[in-house]
């Protein structure tokens, strides 16, 4: 199994978009090709083995992400987006 | 363009892809059966576009669906490797890196407008079908047998691929030496079989079917 991730255009970050089966990275790369880009969402492709990404444990969540509620301060909601300021 | 060289490569383009999607939900993997559809449906689109500049020299007011659909296995002039059945994986993968190969070479020297999509899109299919042949080849024992056989039953049909592109020929076996060799499988020694369109009359009785049973019909 390989985790797929596409970059949809120039200057924003890769996204998971899904899972494929392969017996290696090049054709987990075509494979990633063929299943994900079909209607051009993309201009570059990864592919990770499965197993080598660690996760976070469903029940650490509390203890993880819980203390960043209370701390609006790290939003900045105060500061004004221009309008040339794309994909943020 | 000529009319006979048009109607070969359309032919070949047009058989393949037939071949091509009698293995969906059939190829071993998911993945796979998407690959090879979209493999398929490239071939499709060239054959479309080579079946339209067929009607225009030709000049007798015939569209694409008058060749691949109103035509008679006589009438087909594919080479006769794309025609060669599926079998099983190893036979659909060394049946495409030999068509794949020659393709590419045919679309870089057409030297036809048309042609630029189709050496972009046939470069992926080499990529592809290569890159299992060399995983099957280089296998299991079990791949390995069964990519050879594919490959000692296939490879009687190449000189006839080659009918009116001998120039593309001996570039040809230095790119499928150099695979056969990554893939650790021997260059086979047969003599070119009698190219005879033996499977041809069933292909096209799946694939014209539903246009001679509704003629115009539309969707």
């Amino acid at each position: 199994m390989w985790e797929v991730f596409v970059r949809a255009k120039r200057g924003v970050s890769h996204v998971h978009t899904g899972t494929v089966h392969a017996p290696d990275a090049e054709l987990a790369l075509q494979h990633a090709r063929d299943l994900f880009t079909r209607r051009s969402e993309g201009v570059s492709v990864w592919v990770v083995r499965s197993t080598d990404i660690t996760a976070s444990n469903p029940d650490d969540r509390e203890s993880l992400f819980d203390p960043a509620l209370d701390k609006t301060f790290r939003h900045p909601t105060d500061f004004e987006l221009p309008d040339e300021v794309a994909n943020m | 363009m000529e009319l006979s060289r048009l109607l070969r490569h359309g032919d070949r383009a047009l058989i393949l892809a037939q071949r091509l999607l009698e293995q969906i939900t059939h190829a071993p993997e998911i993945e796979e059966d998407m690959a090879l559809a979209n493999l398929a449906l490239d071939l499709l689109g060239q054959a479309r576009v080579l079946y339209t500049l067929a009607g225009e020299v030709e000049g007798g007011g015939h569209d694409e669906d008058h060749f691949a659909y109103w035509r008679d296995a006589a009438e087909f002039t594919n080479p006769v490797l794309v025609e060669q059945p599926n079998t099983d994986f190893a036979h659909v993968i060394v049946r495409q890196y030999l068509h794949d190969e020659f393709a590419l070479a045919f679309w870089q020297a057409a030297g036809w407008d048309v042609a630029a999509k189709a050496v972009k899109e046939t470069t992926y299919h080499r990529r592809h079908s290569r890159a299992w042949l060399v995983r099957l080849g280089d296998g299991t024992p079990e791949s390995h047998r069964r990519a050879q056989a594919a490959l000692d039953t296939l490879w009687p049909y190449v000189d006839e691929l080659f009918a009116g592109a001998d120039q593309l020929r001996p570039a040809w076996d230095v790119a499928v030496a150099a695979t056969l060799a990554e893939a650790t499988l021997a260059v086979p020694q047969m003599l070119p079989a009698e190219p005879i369109h033996e499977h041809l009359e069933s292909i096209l009785a799946e694939l014209q079917v539903t246009a001679r049973a509704h003629p115009g019909a539309t969707w």
